[in-house]
């Protein structure tokens, strides 16, 4: 049999970065799935050799525009911890409410105008607006919220500038956080009918087994940081995570994809958070969940939009407790001195777990870098999904092969200029 | 009048300025109205394609077949606007072109053709000619705003080119270098963050580039005169836009 193409999407819209599918009936076994991430790499790694401590966390935030509050926080962590420092307890909860509101934000951005046009059956978010305009303008408020959260913490929404290694350039007076809570609280009255919205989209489903992996944070449904943990019984702190997970290359893409060593693909993000860590979900989102149906474990990847929207609800409602509980810190920023030696930081970006290391020398400066973002790590299990969907959809006609596979992808929110960063740079000539 | 067809388009970038537009919640449904989108594929999967009247540009030139894109775009637009730091100066990947090959070489990519990397990460203007700049490290959403309130008009926006410390003094912020001694670039950077570090008692960092009058080299002297170290202006220089003329000649000459 000769090769025919099944699916090939060309440039994938609404998505975060570059890429496309293919899906070709080889005649021999399984279909050959391939995502192809020509995003060009932009290689900060080898950027940041040579460049001072302080000045790493500003720069890794460059890697994506979508999440800037995650890269901030895992080069933090690493950071801080190699230099023995230890943040206000009211910093550490500014910083809680920043990466909140860029959750809220992204999650927002996701489902009604990245995904939601997919169930709908239209191209985008400005077509559901003519459709049903009301939720479309609420989503936008939700998405708005997010983005307040973060420029009222981090001064402005993209590239945030008031985290330093040490604290925080200057606190957000109570009252301008204060300010906000009229509209958080609104929101948290109007979020059902939206967790509403998206349990009534019809979800195709794909019921497979999965190793799931996340952060545990005995305090909190993790997002800040925690150890690395599966639904197989691991548990790491994150300075094992390159023992257990390996990256590697394949030929297609520009990103590198990720592997348990020894073992196969992985998924990372809101369903691993959500099968592992429910029982530190905001009771409110709980509830929600019991109503739409959803309990721990999930595996369906199709399911991952509702789990978005429950976690926009637990943020809400964190968001507002944490807002409320807010006190100016006594110690904005604490002094320290840069250390030798390697360092290890992790936190739950929105689309999962972002693990960051880093060799800084006795002046200060990185030596080595490494940075494995979410998108990368859940790469080899959106092609595996891809495949085990394809006999049923190499049936359907092409438009709807291209979109249910197309949705396949979506499900992971892929942020492709993160999974691109990392590649080393080869030139060679004639 | 028929309305002006967008396209968005993004090169090697964060994604982050495109993003600016979807952050203008309150806008965006008016805005988008107001316009025929032709293409922005991170917001839509429909797409008419060229000619557009407006091509809003997000990212540096990195790869050749980014070149090709950009000249291929550039044709089919009637204005093309390089959108944020990426674009108008090369962004941080562009530090790269300050850094001896050997560093990057000495970990081997295997299949070296997938990346297809030019050697130097270009600003747009380099390839290809462009009508408007709006600068940022991401763009400001204000500027963003006012960009398409002129142009929809059929008017032509133009951005002060004063330096950041005019906004800083409207602020009545203290000066960070006369008071404290911070390094800041704001003397030299463009405004419309709207002081948005020396606000936050963090020197300014130069993500808007250089301001019409910027002369670093005066301004590095005076730093250097006043305690700060040579290498520390220089890393504040090599920031995301170390491919603006202004920039980049301090740091062929200083290093």
């Amino acid at each position: 049999m000769a090769r025919r193409v099944v699916v090939d999407t060309g440039p994938m819209a609404r998505v975060e970065g570059e890429g496309s599918l293919s899906i070709v009936e080889t005649g021999r076994g399984g279909p050959e799935v391939k995502l192809n991430i020509f995003e060009p790499p932009r290689f900060f790694e080898a950027l940041l050799r040579g460049r001072r401590a302080e000045e790493v966390p500003d720069i890794v935030s460059r890697i994506c525009g979508i999440c800037p509050v995650a890269y901030q926080i895992s080069s933090l962590n690493a950071l801080e911890g190699l230099f023995g420092v230890d943040v206000d307890e009211q910093v550490r909860r500014l910083r809680r409410i920043l990466y909140f509101g860029e959750w809220i934000e992204s999650h927002a951005l996701h489902i009604f105008m990245l995904a939601a046009p997919d169930f709908m059956g239209v191209p985008d978010a400005i077509a559901m607006a003519k459709r049903d305009p009301e939720l479309v303008r609420e989503a936008l408020t939700l998405k708005r919220l997010g983005n307040s959260l973060m420029s009222t913490v981090g001064g402005r929404e993209i590239h945030p500038v008031s985290l330093k290694v040490g604290g925080i350039y200057r606190a957000p007076s109570k009252g301008a956080l204060a300010s906000l809570l009229p509209e958080l609280d609104r929101l948290r009255g109007s979020v059902q009918k939206m967790v509403a919205f998206v349990a009534s989209l019809e979800r195709p489903s794909l019921e497979r087994e999965s190793t799931l992996v996340c952060l545990s944070d005995p305090t909190r449904y993790a997002i800040d940081r925690g150890e690395i943990v599966s639904n197989q019984g691991l548990r790491l702190p994150p300075s094992a995570f390159e023992e257990k997970f390996e990256e590697y290359q394949v030929e297609y893409s520009n990103a590198l994809h990720s592997r348990i060593r020894g073992g196969g693909s992985y998924m990372v993000g809101p369903l691993a958070r959500f099968s592992l860590n429910y029982d530190q979900l905001n009771p409110a989102a709980r509830a929600l969940a019991k109503e739409v149906g959803l309990k721990p474990p999930l595996n369906d990847p199709f399911q991952s939009i509702l789990v978005r929207a429950l976690e926009i609800v637990h943020a809400l409602e964190e968001t507002e407790r944490e807002v409320k509980e807010y006190e100016e810190p006594v110690r904005q920023s604490v002094p320290y001195r840069t250390k030798a030696g390697t360092c290890y930081g992790v936190s739950e970006a929105p689309r999962g777990i972002l693990y960051h290391s880093y060799t800084i020398n006795v002046r200060g400066q990185v030596e080595s870098a490494k940075i494995v973002p979410p998108t990368a790590q859940n790469q080899a299990r959106m092609e595996d999904d891809v495949r085990l969907l394809a006999p049923r959809i190499i049936r359907t006609g092409a438009d709807e092969a291209r979109r249910i596979s197309e949705m396949a992808i979506r499900n992971y929110d892929p942020c492709i200029s993160c999974a691109t960063h990392f590649l080393r740079l080869d030139i060679r000539r004639a | 009048m028929s309305k002006p067809r967008l396209g968005v388009f993004k090169f090697s970038s964060c994604d982050g300025c495109q993003l600016s537009i979807l952050d203008a919640e309150d806008e965006l449904l008016e805005l988008l109205d107001r316009v025929e989108l032709a293409d922005f594929l991170e917001a839509s999967s429909a797409s008419s394609g060229a000619p557009y009247d407006v091509a809003l540009v997000e990212g540096s030139v990195s790869t050749a077949d980014e070149a090709e894109r950009i000249m291929r775009i550039r044709k089919e637009s009637k204005m093309l606007v390089a959108l944020g730091a990426c674009a108008t100066s090369g962004g941080l990947q562009a530090l790269r072109n300050w850094s001896s090959l050997g560093l990057f070489e000495s970990a081997v990519y295997p299949e070296p053709e997938v990346a297809r990397a030019l050697e130097k990460v270009l600003p747009i203007s380099d390839i290809v000619a462009v009508d408007f700049e709006l600068r940022g490290c991401p763009v400001s959403k204000a500027q963003l705003l006012q960009f398409f309130a002129a142009t929809l008009r059929g008017a032509k926006l133009r951005l002060p080119g004063s330096a950041v410390c005019f906004e800083c003094k409207r602020a009545e912020n203290p000066c960070l270098v006369v008071a404290g001694g911070t390094p800041c670039l704001g003397p030299i950077t463009a405004s419309g963050c709207g002081a948005l570090c020396p606000s936050r008692g963090r020197g300014c960092y130069g993500c808007f580039g250089p301001s019409d009058d910027a002369n670093p080299e005066s301004y590095a002297s005076w730093l250097a005169a006043h305690g700060v170290d040579r290498s520390t202006i220089g890393l504040l220089l090599k920031g995301a836009n170390s491919q603006s003329p202004e920039f980049r000649r301090w740091i062929e000459k200083n290093g």
